[in-house]
C-alpha cells in the first residue's frame, strides 16, 4: 500500500528524473549515449529503446499544455505533520527535505490551461516529492483540481506518479483515497470526463483510488503500474515474478488500460479525446437527474 | 485445550486458572471466601491490565485467533442470514463474506471480511486477504442493497488486500478504486465497522459509508505496524514504535475525526466474551443504521461526500 522502497536512498533521494547530470547521457536501459538537448527534443526519452525516463510536473507542463496557457492553482498548499510522526527523523524533516530538494511543495501540482485550444484541469504528480506519495495536500489538490472541473465543466486530466499513501499521515493519508473517490463520483454524476495517464510508477493507493478511475486510462510505455510493490509481492508469494509484471503491457493485456501512449503522443492524443468525449452540455446533465428521480419513484 | 494467551494476558490467566483449581476442590473444602477474593482480584487485575494497554496490545488484540471475526458476528447477531457467492464474473473469494440478513426486524445486506481461526480454515479463507473478486462480490451485493433499498453493513477485519501474482492480473487496484467511487454514491446507508485489523485499502475497499464505527481493540491505518517499521525504520523490529507512530487505535481515529464511535468490548477482550461483544456490536450498529435509514437520499449522500472532503490536514505558506 504506501511506498515500498525500502532504503532511506531511495526513500529521500528519489530523483524526478533517472538520468545523470551533464552534456551527455547514457540509457540506463540499453546503453545508448545521447546528447542532452537531443534527449529534451526527443521528450525524455530514449531515441534507440525508447525508455521513458521519469520527469517531473514541469517537464509535463511543458509538454501538454500550450505555451503559457497553465494557470496553477491552490500553490500555497503545505503538509503539516497532524500526528507528529516520527521514525528514525521527525515528519517535518521530510517534508523541509522534500522542498528544499525539488523546489515543490507537495507531491502534486494542479492547475487550468489549454492542450492544443482546448481548456482542461491537470493534475500532476511529482515522484521526486517523498516518493509521490498521497497525504492530505495531494488528496485536498486533486480534490480541488476535480471540483474546478466539475465546476467550469472542462475536462480533468491526471498524470500520475506515486509509490502509494503517505504513511507519516497514516489513517489521514488512507482516508484521502476515500476523499478523492468522492470528488470523482461527484465528477462523474456531473459527466464531466476524467483521463489517466499513468507514468512510471503508479502503485498503491493512487492507483487504488484516483489512477484507476479515469474515463478512458492511458499509460506511458514501461511504466510499473500496481497496487502492491514488486518487492511486497515477492516476499509474499515466494515467487519470482514474470517478466514484464505489472508494466503498462501488462496492464493492457489485463484489461485495466485503454491504450499506451508514448510521451511525445501524449499531447495530441488527449486533444483529440477531449473532441471524441466531449462534455455534454448541463441541460443534458440534468435531464439525467430527471431520469434518476423516476426510476426511483 | 491450549490456548492462545498473549503475553500480558498472563497474569490473569495464571489466577483464573488458580480459580478454576478451587473450585474443583470447594465440594470436599470450604474455600468460597477465599474464591471470591479471588474472583474479585482478577476482576481488578483485568481492568488494570486493559486500562493500559499499549498501541501494540491493541493491535495484537485485534488480531487474536480467536476474536471473533465476521461469521461469528453473523451467527451472534442475525435472526438470518444467507450468504450470497461469487463475484459473476471470476469466482467466489472466501475472504470476504456477504449475504442477505435481519437483525431486530431490519432487514440488510452484510458484508465482512473473514479470518480463520487456525491454520485450515486460515488456508481457506487466504488469512482474512481479499482478491480482486472478493472486492467485486461486495459491490455486486452493495449495488443489490441499493436496488431494494437495503441498508449495508460492513465489517472489517483485514490485514490488507492480497499482493499476490493473480490479484495483480485480475485488477486489485482497479476493484478497490472501483468500489471506493461506487460507494462514495451507493444509494443506501452504509455502516461501517472495524472489528478486527483495519490495514489499508484492502480495508477501506469495503469500508466507506455514512458512520464508522471501530470495536474497542481494533486498529485503522494505512499500513500495519511491522511493514511501515520495515519501510521506516528498515527493519521488522520497531513494530512497537510504529504502532505509537501510526496513531491506530479507535481512540485514535475517533481523535482524528474519521471514526464517529467506538464499541466498548467486555474488558478482557472479544476473543474473551465474544457474545457481550457482538450485542456491543449490534447496540451500536442498530441506532445508527435506524438513523441514517431515516434520512432523504439527498441528504444521506451529501453528508457523506461531506464526511470524507473534510478529512485532511494541511497549512498554507505565502
Ligand atoms: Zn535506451
Amino acid at each position: 500500500m504506501a511506498w515500498f522502497n525500502r532504503t532511506k536512498q531511495n526513500i529521500e533521494d528519489q530523483q524526478s528524473r533517472d538520468m545523470p547530470d551533464g552534456l551527455w547521457t547514457k540509457c540506463s536501459n540499453c546503453g545508448e549515449i545521447t546528447y542532452k538537448k537531443q534527449l529534451e527534443e526527443n521528450f525524455y526519452t530514449c531515441p534507440k529503446c525508447n525508455k521513458h525516463f521519469r520527469i517531473g510536473s514541469n517537464q509535463y507542463i511543458d509538454l501538454l499544455m500550450d505555451e503559457g496557457s497553465f494557470h496553477e492553482e491552490a500553490t500555497d498548499l503545505v503538509s503539516t505533520d497532524p500526528l507528529h510522526f516520527v521514525d528514525e527523523k521527525p515528519y517535518t524533516a521530510r517534508i523541509a527535505k522534500g522542498m528544499r530538494d525539488t523546489g515543490l511543495r507537495d507531491a502534486i501540482r494542479i492547475g487550468t490551461g489549454t492542450i492544443e485550444g482546448l481548456e482542461c484541469t491537470l493534475a500532476v504528480m511529482d515522484f521526486s516529492f517523498i516518493g509521490g506519495s498521497m497525504g492530505s495536500v495531494v488528496g485536498e489538490k486533486f480534490s480541488r483540481a476535480a471540483d474546478i472541473s466539475r465546476q467550469r465543466r472542462i475536462p480533468l486530466v491526471a498524470i500520475t506518479a506515486s509509490g502509494g499513501a503517505r504513511m507519516m499521515e497514516a489513517a489521514i493519508s488512507l482516508m484521502q483515497m476515500a476523499k478523492t473517490s468522492v470528488r470523482l463520483a461527484q465528477l462523474a454524476e456531473a459527466r464531466v470526463p476524467y483521463f489517466v495517464v499513468l507514468t512510471d510508477p503508479t502503485t498503491g493507493g493512487v492507483t487504488a483510488s484516483f489512477a484507476m478511475l479515469g474515463d478512458v486510462t492511458l499509460a506511458e510505455p514501461n511504466a510499473l503500474i500496481g497496487f502492491a510493490g514488486p518487492r511486497v509481492i515477492e516476499q509474499m508469494t515466494k515467487k519470482k515474478l514474470p517478466e514484464g509484471f505489472q508494466r503498462s503491457e501488462f496492464q493492457l493485456k489485463h484489461g485495466f488500460v485503454d491504450h499506451i501512449v508514448h510521451r511525445k503522443d501524449l499531447r495530441r492524443t488527449l486533444s483529440r479525446l477531449f473532441t471524441l468525449l466531449p462534455v455534454p452540455a448541463k441541460s443534458q446533465e440534468i435531464a439525467s437527474n430527471g431520469l434518476h428521480a423516476r426510476a426511483e419513484a | 485445550m491450549a490456548k492462545y494467551v498473549l503475553e500480558f494476558e498472563r497474569p490473569i490467566f495464571e489466577l483464573e486458572e488458580k480459580i478454576a483449581e478451587m473450585r474443583s476442590m470447594s465440594d470436599q473444602l470450604d474455600i468460597g471466601d477465599e474464591i471470591e477474593v479471588l474472583e474479585q482480584k482478577v476482576e481488578r487485575l483485568r481492568v488494570s491490565v486493559y486500562e493500559q494497554l499499549t498501541r501494540w496490545q491493541r493491535v495484537q488484540l485485534a488480531r487474536h485467533p480467536d476474536r471473533p471475526y465476521t461469521l461469528d458476528y453473523i451467527a451472534l447477531i442475525c435472526d438470518d442470514f444467507i450468504e450470497l457467492h461469487g463475484d459473476r464474473a471470476y469466482g467466489d473469494d472466501k475472504a470476504i463474506v456477504g449475504g442477505l440478513a435481519r437483525i431486530d426486524g431490519i432487514e440488510l445486506v452484510l458484508i465482512g471480511q473473514q479470518k480463520g481461526h487456525d491454520t485450515k480454515e486460515n488456508l481457506e479463507r487466504n488469512f482474512g486477504m481479499p482478491n480482486p473478486e472478493g472486492y467485486r462480490k461486495a459491490l455486486r451485493l452493495m449495488k443489490l442493497a441499493e436496488k431494494f433499498s437495503l441498508p449495508v453493513l460492513t465489517l472489517i477485519d483485514t490485514q490488507g488486500a492480497y499482493p499476490g501474482i493473480e490479484a495483480e492480473e485480475r485488477g486489485q487496484a482497479e476493484a478497490i478504486a472501483r468500489n471506493l467511487l461506487e460507494m462514495a454514491r451507493l444509494r443506501t446507508p452504509i455502516v461501517n465497522v472495524v472489528i478486527g485489523e483495519g490495514a489499508s485499502g484492502g480495508a477501506l475497499g469495503i469500508g466507506m459509508g455514512d458512520r464508522l464505527l471501530m470495536m474497542e481493540n481494533s486498529w485503522y491505518s494505512v499500513i500495519a505496524p511491522e511493514s511501515c517499521s520495515n519501510i521506516l525504520w528498515r527493519s521488522w523490529d520497531y513494530k512497537e514504535q510504529a504502532a505509537e507512530a501510526l496513531r491506530l487505535t479507535a481512540r485514535d481515529l475517533l481523535e482524528m475525526g474519521i471514526a464517529d464511535g467506538i464499541i466498548p468490548e467486555p474488558v478482557g477482550g472479544a476473543h474473551r466474551f465474544p457474545a457481550q461483544a457482538a450485542e456491543a456490536l449490534k447496540g451500536s450498529v442498530l441506532p445508527a443504521i435506524r438513523e441514517l435509514m431515516g434520512l432523504p437520499l439527498e441528504m444521506l449522500i451529501e453528508r457523506r461526500h461531506e464526511r470524507y472532503a473534510s478529512i485532511g490536514v494541511w497549512t498554507t505558506a505565502g
